[in-house]
């Protein structure tokens, strides 16, 4: 290691300088979420001198954050349990059970983990207002676990594949049901790979956009990232309150992450690394 | 982009066997174990997307009965200017996400195995873009940084020193590569995380062998570190290829399409097609080439895969 010693020096340079550009726009953002239009116009780059509590104040109010936030927490809420409970139970069976389909329902799920949004969506949006399904909130939960269960499926097959059978076997010994083992012996064992699932799940679902402005179509029901689209769209140029709704509505998102980074970074790479 | 990653290695493994006695009664608990997830996918997923196939011969506003018109939808897009430049935008936008992140996130990768320090701090620094919400990293690069009164962009005009003389966002020509370059902000350290993850999977006497060589940073890039994660830099290109016909979110935010049909991508003209104009046809028309495309990456995947190359 020697000779690549004498370059580390030009190599933290390149890497904190990229570190700088991932987090310079996001810096901007806490910032500029304390100052006021004036000051921003001024210069961007500026510290917060005095701190703008108020433009926090304003975000909740003019963007109606309590509500977008409520609406946000119950279709991730939803969203998570849905695809915790058909996903782990669809690989329990793809990994214990013999089906002859086997093949052709793990294409077809894998074909699902690409396919456009926009493919389905359209007659969707039609049929779904046909029904009255449109500005539901379960609803919307109900397709984001359409879409996210084939990625949690393949996730959790693979801790149920980890599973010992020994470990079902004696208690099909005592006589318990398939369901009984399913939920009292396995389902703790794969418990990591369910609170990945709800995580990464959770994260997909909360910063949805497409199928959340589509689908919820009433202010009173939209969700955060969909209302922080509308109060932009329409207050341009209170920059300082728009930052402060922003950071309102990111901040839960990056904590969450900060503190369980290697859940998130194992879920959503999930796949990616081919070894 | 944004759209979850999931080839699992292995997905089609072998099933342990039960004894034959119990298997046709365990084959139908596993399928009731299965029919919750499959019922809401093909209802949700399935049957809408066939739909999409079949409403793209007729002409269809969404709320009358569908009019079997043939190819016209087809022969409309074909002979539309709008469409083409929006599949050309979708080519560009292909290129440059084949090149770019993937070449900062080999090169970030191979740098974070040199270092001793630091590694799971840059790492989660650079993946903490992808986390953000589209609508909200879309809204503060536009307003805190191109934006000519509050941006930093603006600022620099200011004091004489924008090399884009004004906001490249609303100047057609270079419109598409700005939102790209946002698009790609929030991308690249997701790629480069992967990268890293296959790489520290190399055997580190590989690595020490070409030191012992006397090879330096770009040498033992090129010829040890990189051949050796070929697998998955190719699925990372084939998934760009993929994400890239279906991206939607940043443009929709930022430029809408515009200005004019500058930054128009497919995805774009088929949700204006369908919930602005209208015409749900021809929309579902625009889906399914959409579609078709992302499929032939899959098909030349999976062709590749059976010609025995190791992808």
């Amino acid at each position: 290691m020697r000779r690549l010693r004498g370059s580390q020096l030009v190599i933290y340079t390149v890497l904190i300088l990229l570190a700088g550009f991932s987090l310079g726009p996001l810096v901007l953002m806490v910032l500029n979420s304390f100052r006021s239009r004036l000051e921003i116009s001024m210069d961007p780059m500026g510290w917060p001198d005095p701190f703008r509590w108020q433009n926090y104040v304003n975000a909740w109010r003019d963007a109606s954050l309590g509500t977008a936030l409520t609406n946000s927490l119950m279709v991730t809420g939803l969203t998570v349990l849905l695809t915790c409970i058909v996903a782990s139970m669809a690989a329990y069976a793809l990994a214990r059970k013999r089906i002859r389909a086997w093949s052709g329902v793990s294409l077809y799920l894998l074909v699902c983990t690409t396919v456009p949004v926009q493919l389905f969506l359209i007659p969707l949006f039609f049929i779904f207002h046909r029904l009255g399904l449109v500005n539901s909130r379960a609803a919307l939960a109900v397709i984001y676990t359409a879409l996210y269960s084939p990625f949690a499926i393949f996730l959790l097959r693979a801790y149920f594949l980890q599973v010992p059978v020994e470990l079902e076997e004696a208690a099909w010994v005592d006589g318990a049901s398939e369901w009984q083992v399913f939920t009292r012996v396995l389902l703790p064992v794969v418990a990591p790979g369910i609170m990945t699932v709800a995580l990464v799940v959770g994260l997909w679902s909360w910063n949805e956009f497409l199928l959340a402005v589509t689908f919820l179509q009433d202010a009173a029901l939209q969700t955060a990232p969909v209302q922080f689209f509308r109060f932009t769209g329409r207050y341009v140029t209170d920059w300082g309150t728009m930052m402060a709704a922003a950071v309102i509505v990111v901040l839960p998102v990056i904590v969450a992450f900060v503190a369980l980074q290697r859940r998130f970074i194992e879920g959503m790479t999930a796949g990616g690394v081919k070894g | 982009m944004g759209a979850p990653a999931t080839i699992p290695a292995g997905a089609t493994a072998g099933v342990p066997k039960p004894r034959p006695r119990r298997q046709r009664r365990s084959e139908l608990k596993g399928w009731l174990f299965l029919a919750p997830a499959l019922i809401l996918n093909v209802g949700v997923i399935l049957v809408p997307a066939l739909l999409t196939a079949g409403l793209a011969f007729t002409d269809w506003n969404g709320i009358s009965t569908p009019k079997l018109v043939g190819l016209k939808n087809f022969r409309d897009l074909a002979a539309d200017p709008v469409f083409w430049g929006a599949l050309w935008n979708n080519v560009k936008w292909t290129l440059i996400f084949l090149t770019v992140p993937i070449i900062m996130a080999l090169v970030v990768a191979s740098m974070l195995l040199t270092v001793r320090w630091g590694r799971n701090l840059f790492q989660t620094i650079y993946f903490i873009p992808m986390v953000v919400a589209t609508v909200i990293s879309a809204r503060v690069w536009q307003q805190m940084i191109f934006h000519p009164i509050s941006g930093v962009l603006g600022w620099l005009s200011q004091h004489g020193l924008n090399p884009f003389g004004g906001n490249p966002l609303t100047n057609p020509s270079t419109a598409l590569y700005s939102v790209a370059f946002v698009d790609n902000w929030h991308w690249w350290g997701f790629i480069a995380v992967i990268f890293f993850a296959a790489l520290r999977q190399i055997d580190p006497a590989l690595l020490e062998a070409a030191d012992m060589e006397g090879a330096g940073f770009w040498q033992r890039m090129r010829h040890v570190s990189l051949p050796l994660i070929r697998p998955t830099i190719v699925l990372m290109m084939i998934m760009t290829i993929i994400w890239s016909f279906l991206v939607f979110d940043f443009i929709y935010v930022i430029t809408q399409g515009g200005p004019g049909y500058s930054t128009e991508v497919l995805a774009t003209l088929t949700y204006k097609r369908a919930f602005e104009t209208f015409q749900a046809g021809q929309a579902s028309a625009i889906a399914l080439v959409m579609s078709a495309l992302g499929g032939v990456a899959i098909a030349a995947y999976v062709w590749l895969q059976s010609r025995g190359w190791d992808v």
